[in-house]
């Protein structure tokens, strides 16, 4: 396993972006996904490349094919990521919210 | 149900919005953030010291559970009531460099009132740090999209 990719990075560029939301609804063959994007098919199978290094996405062996998908586990742990900061903001103002909504009533 | 508190963060700019709409008047709003007894409530902080003008500063100190002390501190810039504070803020020991915050505080009815909170960090690196959001770009798109196939996976 090589870990020397960030998942962060690999999600930060537009088309592995738009890979993940590709395969994210049935498996696919990397030919399959290349014929979805007008980029050159090295460059496609490099993003592959990068996505199964930090694990967004799994590889099976049907075969003679490989066919990507993606990994739920880990996907979720992405798109989690923003929603702490978030939520901590959300609480805190639900709290300010509630306090001053008995402020007003107390007055 | 759509979000209440909404965070943008633009890739590539070392600032982050934070907003939020209140079931409050403006006036509430408002006093939740300039009275010290209020702040400390929805804050979960004690706050050392609060002077609400320009050129005052303010002092907090949080208590985590394992009961280390954290300090915060910051100047006041501006503080206009019902409208605007400016201000920075700062971690006191920690690695990173103190921030510039805009608050706004906007009436929308006799009820409701908006928060805007423009924050600005020294870097585009500490900012994303600070959110722990590498991926910022196409946030609202891609993390909503993102977040719908994830629902549907589990």
């Amino acid at each position: 396993m090589n870990l020397r990719r960030d998942v962060f990075q690999a999600i930060a560029d537009p088309t592995r972006r738009a890979i993940l939301l590709l395969v994210a609804s049935q498996s696919m063959t990397a030919g399959a996904i290349a014929a979805n994007f007008d980029t050159a098919r090295p460059t496609v199978s490099k993003h592959l490349q990068i996505l199964t290094e930090c694990e967004l996405l799994k590889q099976e062996q049907n075969g003679r094919e490989i066919s990507y998908h993606t990994n739920a586990k880990k996907m979720k742990e992405v798109a989690d990521f923003i929603e702490p900061f978030r939520k901590m903001w959300d609480d805190r103002f639900n709290k300010l919210e509630t306090i001053m909504k008995k402020y007003k009533t107390k007055k | 149900m759509e979000q209440k508190t909404k965070i943008h963060a633009e890739e590539g700019k070392q600032e982050l919005l934070i907003t939020r709409e209140f079931d409050l008047p403006l006036e509430l709003l408002f006093k939740a953030y300039a009275e010290a007894a209020i702040v400390e409530q929805w804050m979960g902080t004690k706050v050392l010291k609060l002077e609400n003008k320009k050129h005052g500063s303010y002092q907090f100190e949080t208590t985590d559970p394992k009961g280390n002390k954290h300090g915060f501190n910051g100047v006041i810039h501006e503080f206009v009531p019902n409208r605007k504070i400016t201000r920075t803020f700062e971690m006191e020991h920690t690695p990173f460099d103190v921030q510039l915050e805009f608050l706004e505080f906007e009436k929308l009815t006799d009820d409701t009132s908006k928060l805007n909170m423009q924050v600005v960090y020294k870097s585009v690196a500490l900012r994303d740090k600070m959110l722990q959001l590498p991926f910022a770009q196409g946030i609202n798109m891609a993390h909503n999209r993102l977040e719908d196939i994830i629902k549907k996976l589990k």
